[in-house]
């Protein structure tokens, strides 16, 4: 008997049932081909203003850091700005991301972009999050040539561009435009939420940033 | 690890006497109650967010077997495969043939309590494969040598100098006169070594914090980022979960993360939450090309449809330990089993036997403050309590006790009997006492008096006191 036959056997004997229940199998059904919301906190039902708002404040609250600019347009400069001032090379890597590509670039003559995933020896990435979620601060991050996995992770600095209008007030209405994108059922390899930048304080209770993951996590509110 | 669980008491009195951990102690005692308060505190739904999350996972337990058929088939839809494991051995074995299948030399570990519990690091390096823990607690102890103390903070016991005194005796090739006075430089020192390990390992195993149904993902929760680098960059990413991980929709998971990092470390929401389903799509640039999921019961099967059935709802965060007397007490390695604190006092006995580890539903005081703050609302007591009825039947009891109660059951249940007894008992008690009003020391009750003095009855029983009238309104 395979391992899968004799841990189903087993589950089914526990809970004296044969598995063709109708009942049974219609709630599973109904839950998984409409999938519900539960309760969700109040914090982030606010309006678009009001979202932007406290995304900011949460994501700075963890330590991210967050700077608004009006329009797309002004991402090279903000990116090639943040740089310098933190002494940074200019040089960022980044994915194929149309929205990306289509940024004015040449206002940053000298920032050099390269593409693709990263190998570990880059110090700063830049990615376009998919979605931001008010009510804790969170980037939702979508894996695939777009915007490598690699590139939120093994980067010293990692700056996310983020539209105002993509800020939602919960995970949930995140899953449900993700639900719409991708079909029913299917995900993206990995969808990354990322709260603020790497830490740890397995030594002695002490919050340290900057464990495995990037020790700066800077975020761009577009519009 | 060995199971010491039969030495409770014994492995208490030395942590106890243990200078070096009672300071690391001092840590949990104070630094985890307030964030979790704090957090709670915060979040006005978080008492309804708690009944919601029972709910959630009595009705996944319930209908485990259709949802597990349900996420299985993801899961091979997006490519990836499924493992079933009975036991322990049974998930080592897979796991080993799936290493082997690439030749795998080294194998990088994100935090998982299934791979320790079913021994898979011991294992894996018998058979020629360097595991490589990348949490930095999980680390810690590896270089030591020892099991984590704590499920969501391996390394709680071990203080600052003695982490600086292990990189040293360990990581030899950097300058012996280097700086690790600060915890940065410490972390810096594991980041970069681990960076090394990250990008040179064949395969990549972590745990999971859910499995869901509706996508056939698997998702993990870290502050760290290092599960993440243990999951994107092998060849082959191998996930070991319980079964009942399994909740039913990406929906239902938010519901619980809600309450996983604030019951934890007080966190809104941990750094890095990751939702991963199959291996790497033809067009993507980076992510494993293999994708296999283990998923293992050992005993858990045998705690569904029994009065145990409500401690599968545990989503490991940890508070119950933190606001755990014993455990401030004694740490997590007196309890000599895999999972420390209330959890581990009615896990333990499922998974390794009663035989060998019925000290540790004893070893609580009953004080009920794990069940307040357990997001999934079990009720930890009421279980070990079930576990102590068990031991009892099974003849576990030390005849000491056994007889103990019997003696005493034999007066409780002739109340003439007993109320004479007390009545000369206090008397007796009195005269020894000779008016002082408390005894240095007492016979029978050494393990009292040796810490404080035990007051002596001053006078007639409560039960005398009552008949006669006196003190009634």
């Amino acid at each position: 008997m395979s391992g899968r036959d004799a841990v189903l056997g087993k589950v089914r004997r526990a809970l004296g049932v044969s598995g063709a229940e109708t009942a049974r199998t219609g709630a599973v059904a109904a839950r998984l081909d409409e999938p519900k919301a539960n309760l969700i906190p109040a914090r982030g039902q606010l309006d678009r203003k009001g979202r932007v708002a406290l995304f900011a404040q949460m994501a700075e609250r963890v330590s991210a850091t967050v700077e608004r600019l009006a329009s797309p347009d002004d991402v090279p400069e903000a990116v090639g700005r943040h740089l310098r001032a933190h002494n940074l090379p200019m040089r960022v890597r980044n994915g194929a991301d149309l929205v990306l590509a289509s940024l004015p670039w040449e206002r940053e003559p000298h920032l050099e972009r390269l593409e693709g995933a990263s190998d570990g020896r880059d110090a700063v990435s830049f990615s376009r999050a998919f979605a931001g979620v008010a009510e804790s601060g969170t980037l939702m991050l979508l894996s695939g040539e777009d915007n490598p996995t690699t590139l939120n992770f093994l980067p010293d600095t990692h700056i996310v561009m983020l539209g105002a209008e993509d800020i939602a007030g919960d995970y949930e209405t995140v899953w449900k435009r993700i639900r719409e994108t991708y079909g029913p059922g299917k995900l993206p390899r990995t969808v990354n939420l990322i709260t603020g930048p790497s830490r740890s304080a397995d030594i002695e209770q002490t919050l340290i940033l900057g464990a495995h993951g990037p020790r700066a996590l800077h975020i761009l509110v577009v519009g | 690890m060995e199971i010491t669980a039969d030495r409770f008491k014994e492995n208490a009195r030395h942590a106890l006497a243990d200078p070096q951990l009672q300071r690391a102690l001092n840590h949990v005692r104070h630094n985890f109650i307030d964030k979790r308060a704090k957090a709670a505190g915060a979040l006005p739904e978080f008492e309804e967010l708690r009944k919601q999350a029972r709910a959630i996972k009595d009705h996944a337990l319930d209908h485990l077997d259709l949802y597990l058929e349900a996420y299985e088939a993801r899961v091979t839809e997006a490519g990836g495969h499924v493992h079933y494991a009975e036991t322990g051995e049974d998930a080592r074995k897979i796991i080993l043939d799936i290493c082997r299948s690439v030749g795998a030399k080294t194998a990088t570990k994100g935090k998982s309590m299934i791979s320790e519990e079913i021994g898979l690091n011991d294992f894996l390096a018998e058979n020629g494969i360097e595991p490589v823990e990348t949490d930095l607690g999980e680390y810690i102890i590896q270089l030591r040598g020892e099991a984590p103390s704590h499920i969501i903070a391996p390394a709680v016991h071990v203080n600052q100098d003695q982490v600086e005194a292990d990189f040293r005796r360990v990581h030899t090739h950097l300058d012996p006169n280097r700086d690790l006075s600060e915890p940065t430089s410490l972390l810096a020192e594991a980041r970069a070594i681990l960076r090394d390990r990250f990008l040179a390992a064949d395969v990549g195993i972590t745990g999971a914090n859910f499995l869901i149904a509706e996508t056939g993902s698997s998702i993990i929760v870290t502050n760290e980022g290092n599960g993440d680098l243990t999951q994107i960059l092998p060849r082959i990413h191998i996930v070991i979960a319980s079964l009942e991980k399994i909740v039913p929709t990406l929906m239902d998971a938010s519901t619980i993360l809600r309450l996983l990092a604030r019951s934890a470390t007080g966190q809104e929401m941990s750094v890095y939450t990751t939702v991963s389903t199959g291996p790497r799509r033809p067009e993507d640039p980076d992510g494993p090309a293999e994708y296999h999921v283990v998923i293992l019961d050992n005993g858990r099967t045998a705690m569904l449809g029994t009065e145990y059935q409500e401690m599968l709802r545990c989503i490991r965060c940890g508070a119950c330990m933190n606001h755990c007397p014993v455990y401030h007490a004694v740490g997590g390695h007196a309890y000599g089993a895999v999972y420390p604190g209330p959890m581990g006092a009615v896990l333990d006995p499922a998974i390794f036997g009663l035989e060998k580890t019925y000290e540790l539903p004893n070893a609580s005081t009953f004080c009920g403050r794990c069940e307040s703050v357990c997001p999934m609302m079990i009720p930890l007591p009421k279980l070990m309590r079930h576990w102590r009825d068990k031991e009892f039947e099974r003849g576990l009891t030390p005849s000491t006790q056994r007889y103990g109660i019997r003696f005493w059951a034999f007066f409780a249940r002739r109340p003439w009997l007993y109320h004479l007894a007390t009545r000369i008992a206090m008397r007796v008690l009195g005269l020894y006492a000779r008016g002082r009003g408390r005894f240095t020391s007492l016979p029978l009750a050494e393990g009292w008096t040796r810490h404080r003095d035990m007051p002596a009855p001053t006078g007639p029983t409560f039960m005398a006191l009552y008949k006669s009238g006196k003190g009634r309104s």
